[in-house]
This record gives C-alpha cells, structure tokens and sequence, in this order.
C-alpha cells in the first residue's frame, strides 16, 4: 500500500536513471494538459514557472494579494548547494550526510541524495535569473556557515536571501503569466480537492474579495502550501500561513507524514506580552558572529556589559566545543530552555538568553578591517567602529529589525533570544515522485514530509523549495501525465464539483451562523497554549494525552460558541480565519497523536523520557526507524501505516556534536 | 527600555467595498502597551469589536516583519506612519504617546481601488512585473554560477534596488500618484547586472508603457516617494530609470 517509489540502483544514479527513462509528455500535447498550483512561494512559483515554460497550462493560486508576498518570502540566511567554491572539503554527498545526520536519520536517503545533487543547479538558475547574491571582491559569490556543518556552503543576499530568491521565482512565473502559459489568481484560497474515478481533477477554492467559491479543472493538482506551524499560535509563520490546503488533501486520502516533527528555532525575539500576535526570527547565520550566553550567576540583576567575561556561561561551546555556536537547532533551542529552566534566563521575563556580537565584531571584523587600512595597534573604539561598518553589510536589516521591535540597539547590547516555533519537517507524505498517495495530488515544499527528517538544518528550506520546483516536478509530473493525454477538461459541472462546492459552502454557512461569544483569535490562541505546552520543545506521554482530550474539548467548544462576524459573500478576514483554525483544532490532536506514538527522541521531537544522561536526544533505531504515515479514515478516526528507513549508505549513529 | 501603557482615539476610514463611499469611523482604545506593534493595537481593536458585535477593520498584513510588502496603512498623513525606513507592521506603539488621536486611511491611487477598509488592490504591480520585469531564462541552465564575475560596487547596488518589497507607499506618498519608484528600483536591480544586459532596452520601454497604461501619474521629482519608503529605495534609481528609457528611445532597435 505504502510504495515510495524509489528507483533501484545506486543511490547517486538513481535520479539520472530516473529522468533517463521516466516517461515524456510531447509539446503538442502539453499545451492540452492543466496543472493546477496552489501557492506561489518558492516551491510553488518554481513549479508555476517551470511548468509553464515547458508548455503546460498551469493556474496558480495564492491567499495574499500578490505571488510575491508568499512566506518564502521572509527567510533570511540564506541557501544551501555544494558547490565546494570555498574549496573547504564541501561535495553532493557530504551536504547529502549532513541533511541526513542532521535530520537525525529520520529522512529517506534516495530523496536527500537528490536533492543535493539538484542544489548546483538551483544557485546556477538564480544568478541566470539575476538573484542579487552577495559577492567578494574579485566578483565572485560568496558564501557563509550554517549550524550543523563544518564547510561553507551556504550562499545569501545580507538577511533577506527568501526575500531575493523568491523574487527571482515570482519573476520567472510573472513572465509565463505574460506569455499565457500561467494563470494567477491572488486572494483565492483552496477549500477542497475535488477527486474524480479515484484521481484528483481539481480544486475548489474561495474568491476573498467577492467570497463567492469558484471550481477549477486540472489534470494534476500540485499543493506547495507551505507548513503548519502556526497551529502553535505563536510562530515566525506569516499571520495567514496555514495547513487548509494539505488538511482538505488528508481528509481526501492523502496521508500525512511525521506530523509531530515540528522545529524549534534558537533564535528568535522573546515574547513580550499578551498582545504577541508572531513572533520574529534573528537569522541562524548571527551564529556565526554571535556567541550565546547566560550569567553563571542565577537571578543576575546586572546588565549584559556589566558582566564580566568570566562570569558568562557560554553553554553552547562548553558543551558542544566542536560546533560551539552553530550546533543543529533542535540542540541549540534545547540547550537555551535547559539554562532557562534552571533559573539562569535574562530579561524581564526570564525567558531568554543573550546573544552577543561584540567578541567578533571587535576581533573577527574590527581587527581585518584595521589591518586593510593600515591601522596598527587600534584602539578598542576604532576596532568597534570598523567592526560594526562589516557587520552592518552582512546583517544591517537584522539589526535594524532588532532595534525596531525591542527598542534596544545590538551593536551596543546583546540581542535577548528565545526558541520559536519555525518549520515543520512533518507533512503531507509524498513518494519520490513528490506524489502524495492520491494519485495525481502532489505536494511540493515544506508542504511535504520528504527531505529533512526530525530536523532541518538551516538554509535548507529554501533548496528543498525550489529544488521540488524547479528541477523535481518537471520529470516527475510528466511520468504520471504522459497517460493522461487523452483525458479531455472535465467540466466543472460534473457532478463531484457539484457536491465537493456543496460541502464547502455549507461548512462556511455553519460557522457565521454559530454566532456565539468567542471570537476565532481566542480560540487559536488557546490552541496555542495547549500545543506549545504539551507538544512544544519537551513532550511526555501524559502531556500528550492530556492535550488531546483538552484540543478535543476546545474543537467542540469551536463549533458551539465561535463568533464569525460578516457576510460570506464579502471580502471577510474573519471568515478565512475561521476556516483556518477550525482546521488548526483538528491537525493538532493529530500531531499530539503522533508525538505520543513515537516514544524516541529524534531531532526536534523530545520525548523526555527518551533522553541521555547529559540530556540529549536519545533515538530507539530499533522500533522508530520509519516514517509514521497517518491515514484518515474518515469521522475523525485515524489509522497509522509505517515507512520503514532503510539506509544502505549512512550507518546511523548517535548524532554527536561535541 | 521602558514600557508604559496609553489611551488613543483612532480615526479609521471604513469603506464597505469598491462601489460604495467611505467614511471615517472614530475608535477608543484604552491600556495600549507601548511593547506592542502597531498591527498589535489593531488586534486588540478588533477583538473589542467582534466582542462588541461590531465590525471588524479590515487590514491587510501578514508577514509582520517588514518584509512581504502587505501592510499598507496611511497614518497621521504619512504612508506606513512616522518612524523612517519601517513598514506599518514594524512601527511600534512607542511612538505615540497616552491621549494621541491617530488618524489611519487606505493607500489612495487612482490605480489601487480600495477592497474595503484599508484594504486596496495592488495588482497592476504585477502586471508592471508581466510587461518585462524579468530575465527571460527558462528553468535548466547550464553556466556555471561563478562564470559571470559582476563587479561588486555594480551587484550591491542592484541588490539594494532589489529590496523593494512592492508595497506601494511611493505611489501613496506622491501627489501624482506616480509608480516610478516602484518601476526604477526593478529596471535597476536588472540592468545593474550583467544577465540583464541583453533585454535592458525593451524591458525599459514596455515596463514604462504599462505603467503609463494603468493610469499611475507622471514623476515631478518631489522626492516624497524615496522620504517614506520602508526599504530606503534611493531616488537616484529615478534618475538611472531616464537614462535607460532615454536610451532605449533613442536606439534604433528597441
């Protein structure tokens, strides 16, 4: 039942062996053929893009009022490829090592491989598109470090890399819009997969400015609509990223893969108050200058620069000392929880730790800046003047951002961090083709499950985006619409358009007519609480069970006493967040469900009666080896169907940092 | 840094959709933290409403860290409000002070209709985007990154022409309405680098002409586009703009 489909052979062949002998769909007859794409971030405008220039018919939707403003759109650091320019020992299959081990061993193989060999390729279309990427002098790209390597092969824009590469994507798409090979429609979201003889042939989606519900055709439907973190309320997710897309596709029989595999972030700016509405990211390349710290002192009153050197914990290179401060981020957000439940937090709240940038930008920067100009022995003041001027080039926006939300300036004080919930590994399940088990659904992105096991490593959203979109999808949908080409438009008015409409509209009319007290944000928020309570950074057999009945009661609760104001054939903020939470209240019980079955630590799920003496993850190979696949069986029941890992090439091992 | 709370009056513009007129609505709001984002208040404000049983504003926003380009909120007379360089979504309460009146509006341009509220449609920056704003390379290239050496002086600028997010507030700002800070910043970012070279005139001339087609006005050089943009998008990217379109003019072959 399960086949994920992946070749035989050798694993750095089986992706040339695959487009080597997949079948081909000729160019007469992909003008014939529709695609339909919902969501235009980087794995869904690469997929738009790709798609249309091969000469398929493709319509793409999107929630925001323009392709452009997708959350891709939001990562700062930066983008993962072997490229080995820094000559620093980097190749396909040491990144293809470092996602698996970094994912501790919980990612397919044949997948991971693929997509490193693909990650060359992404930075070549890039430049070719003109992605601004920071450069040396001598002209050429330059790279940074990420957590849980030891080369550099991470290439960026200064801290808006998402923001460039997705520009670059939306461009490419923009262009076959011009040309008539893809229709866009913003401000349309997917309420349903329509499911024709077994195969999925369309989409139901809503206008939100009119709010009428509009049907469209496609003889393969492609979801790349990014992930569920913000079932958690509090998240670096955009306020409109949500899980309908996939959750209408689950409950249409594509199953779910690893839904409790969430990640933490390291470094994010602390919560501030109950007004918190998102919750904002410091990029994990900071990192690279910054060095993470707590006083050795419980109750510290002083402030940051009245503490002297060495009566600073600098945790993360105490106990890590060979990645120090670029340890992977499940290890590194772990490790600041662990000194702020120990009493040894910063801040206001306690809840925080500091992340200090003045040791680099004085000897790292200061220093090389002062010897380029010629400057012997400079003073402490000229080497933080120079400092800060690099800095400025390499993270300025950050900063900025800092300083803005905080009101406290970084070059002068440490940042205060805190870990936030900032991706989900665990999604729609894909085989290697990037089809969901619905035959002609495909998911792209972080929409998916497929590449980045209990754990990403950083700057590896964004490959894994546009490698699904632009050098995946392209063979894989063609193997499957190459048998397709004598299926004609069905018309929307067949009759499983008719009822898929029908069960959308009258859900909508169920939740304004409710009218009762609470309105949809307290319920999200509640929801919240639970999830990062219960199902957060540390999880328990009795927590988990307990945020289920409680996630349970607060659905129902939902269903009773929510309070939509508005009209449903109106431009209606308030309805569309309805739709999304009432979708929220069902996906995290299955996520809570999931962490409880999963009696392991692995990456970022930490069961804590799963762990090492020293407190790290501590993974059971012998009963977890697999991905946990949850079907739903319709009313709420869920049967759970198992992938089992097989790793002919890495031998896992405890992953070991220090 | 110290937080206090504070009592605001808000003036709103509340308009039902396209076809019908608007009008200002006026709001209190009390016990406002100064901690809190301008969006943050507006939360807040809503959820007193629907608790009231009253209508919700209606705003756009959504990545809530000046990025995505969404938020777009007219306040006190200035496009994304008084702090420079900063998107709506980003400006804190901590600019106002207990007692402020705050008066909010849509974008106003002739070519962004209002949805509702503040909401407005930005669409004709795609169609800007449709008429050239791109290289035209299909998916599967073969060069080599590094084969394409760009002097860096050349790639930061067109980096920094790049960070435009497309929200709109140069149109927003100028008495004009005019696009052409929006339209300057990506001819820059393109032809600032060697890849875009080869289709600099024609992009430079089909992007003008839908610009002119969407019924954005004519740039008088006041320079209230570049004094409130969020991205710090410099005008100079204007001036660059003339000369490509001079030139693309002036060649025989567009």
């Amino acid at each position: 039942m399960l086949d994920a489909k992946i070749p035989a052979g050798k694993l750095e062949e089986k992706w040339n062996n695959y487009k080597g002998h997949c079948k081909l769909v000729n160019p007469a007859n992909k003008r014939k053929l529709e695609i339909i794409v919902v969501g235009t971030g980087l794995a869904g405008a690469s997929a738009a893009a790709a798609l249309g220039e091969l000469g398929y018919k493709v319509k793409a939707f999107c929630f925001q009022d323009s392709a452009r403003r997708a959350h891709s759109i939001a990562a700062q650091g930066g983008i993962n490829a072997a490229k080995n320019y820094q000559n620093d020992g980097d190749s396909v299959f040491r990144l293809f090592y470092d996602t698996i081990k970094g994912g501790d061993y919980r990612a397919r193989e044949a997948n991971v491989h693929r997509l490193a060999e693909v990650s060359v390729n992404i930075i070549d279309q890039c430049v070719a598109q003109g992605v601004p990427f920071a450069r040396e002098y001598g002209g050429l790209l330059n790279n940074r470090s990420f957590g849980g390597t030891q080369v550099k092969r991470t290439f960026y824009a200064a801290g808006q890399t998402g923001q460039q590469l997705l520009i670059g994507a939306y461009q490419a798409m923009e262009r076959q819009v011009a040309l008539g090979n893809v229709e866009m429609f913003s401000r349309h979201e997917m309420l349903d997969v329509v499911m024709i003889d077994g195969k999925a042939r369309g989409i139901i989606a809503r206008d939100l400015v009119s709010g009428k519900l509009e049907r469209y055709f496609g003889h393969a439907v492609v979801l790349c609509s990014g992930g569920y973190g913000n079932v958690f309320y509090l998240s670096t997710n955009a306020m409109g990223s949500n899980a309908t897309a996939v959750w209408k596709a689950h409950k249409k029989g594509a199953f779910f893969g690893n839904p409790c595999m969430t990640q933490i972030h390291p470094t994010c700016i602390p919560v501030s108050g109950d007004h918190q509405s998102k919750l904002t990211l410091m990029s994990e390349s900071l990192r690279n200058d910054g060095r993470i710290w707590v006083p050795k002192q419980k109750e510290e009153t002083r402030r940051a620069n009245d503490i002297p050197e060495e009566e600073r914990d600098y945790y993360l290179e105490r106990r890590y000392p060979a990645f120090g401060n670029l340890v992977p981020r499940d290890v590194a957000s772990r490790a600041a929880k662990e000194r702020c439940d120990a009493g040894y937090g910063v801040g206001t709240t306690k809840q925080a730790v500091y992340l200090d940038f003045k040791y680099n930008l004085i000897n790292k920067y200061g220093r090389t800046e002062a010897s380029k100009q010629g400057i012997h022995n400079p003073d402490q003041e000229t080497l933080i003047r120079l400092g800060k001027e690099v800095v400025k080039e390499e993270y300025g926006n950050l900063f900025d951002m800092y300083e803005k939300i905080t009101g406290e300036n970084p070059y002068e004080v440490p940042m205060r961090i805190y870990p936030a919930v900032h991706y989900t590994m665990g999604g729609l399940w894909v085989d290697y083709e990037l089809m969901t088990s619905v035959k002609g659904l495909y998911c792209l992105g972080e929409a998916n499950f497929s590449d980045h096991g209990a754990n990403r490593l950083g700057a590896s959203a964004l490959m894994q985006g546009l490698a699904d979109g632009y050098f995946v999808i392209p063979y894989t949908i063609g193997n499957y619409l190459a048998d397709e080409i004598a299926v004609k438009p069905i018309p929307t008015t067949h009759e499983a358009f008719e009822a898929a409409e029908a069960h959308v509209s009258e859900r909508i009319n169920t939740l304004l007519n409710i009218q009762g007290t609470e309105s949809v944000e307290s319920f999200h928020k509640r929801l919240g609480k639970i999830m990062w309570e219960k199902c957060g950074m540390a999880r328990n057999e009795k927590g988990l069970k307990e945020a289920i009945v409680e996630i349970k009661a607060l659905r129902e609760e939902f269903w009773k006493n929510v309070r939509v104001p508005g009209e449903i054939n109106e431009m209606n903020p308030e309805l569309d967040k309805a739709n999304r939470v009432a979708d929220f209240l069902e996906l995290g019980e299955l996520m809570c469900m999931d962490a409880l079955d999963r009696r392991e630590s692995c990456g970022g799920h930490f069961r804590e009666e799963s762990q090492t003496e020293e407190g790290e993850a501590l993974r059971h190979d012998d009963e977890f080896m697999y991905v946990s696949v949850w079907n739903y069986k319709g009313d709420e029941r869920m049967e759970m169907l198992k992938e089992p890992l097989n790793y002919e090439v890495i031998q896992p091992t405890q992953r070991n940092y220090k | 840094m110290e937080h206090y709370n504070m009592n605001l009056t808000l003036k709103v513009w509340k308009q039902k959709n396209s076809q019908s007129a608007g009008s200002f609505e006026t709001y209190q709001i009390k016990e406002v933290s100064s901690e809190m984002s301008f969006l943050e208040m507006f939360d807040v404000l809503n959820e007193q409403l629907i608790h009231e049983g009253k209508e919700p504003i209606a705003f756009d926003h959504d990545c809530r860290e000046g990025i995505c380009g969404t938020c777009s909120m007219y306040i006190n007379g200035r496009p994304h409000g008084p702090w420079h360089g900063t998107t709506t979504c980003q400006l804190h309460m901590r600019a106002f002070k207990d007692g402020d009146t705050i008066v909010v509006e849509p974008w106003r341009a002739k070519a962004f209709p209002v949805i509702k509220d503040l909401m407005v449609d930005r669409s004709a920056f795609d169609r800007i985007i449709q008429a050239g704003g791109y290289i035209s390379v299909n998916t599967g290239v073969t060069i080599d990154g590094n084969a394409i050496p760009i002097n860096r002086e050349n790639a930061d600028k067109s980096f920094a022409a790049a960070a435009c997010i497309g929200c709109g507030a140069c149109v927003a700002a100028c008495k004009n309405s005019s696009a052409m800070l929006f339209l300057s910043a990506k001819v820059s970012h393109l032809a600032l680098l060697p890849q875009g070279e080869i289709e600099r005139k024609r992009r430079a001339l089909d992007m003008v002409a839908q610009v002119d087609k969407e019924g954005f006005g004519s740039c008088t050089n006041t320079g209230a586009c570049e004094a409130v943009c969020p991205k710090e998008i410099e005008i100079t990217n204007i001036a660059r703009l003339n000369r490509e379109y001079l030139a693309a003019g002036l060649a025989a072959d567009k």
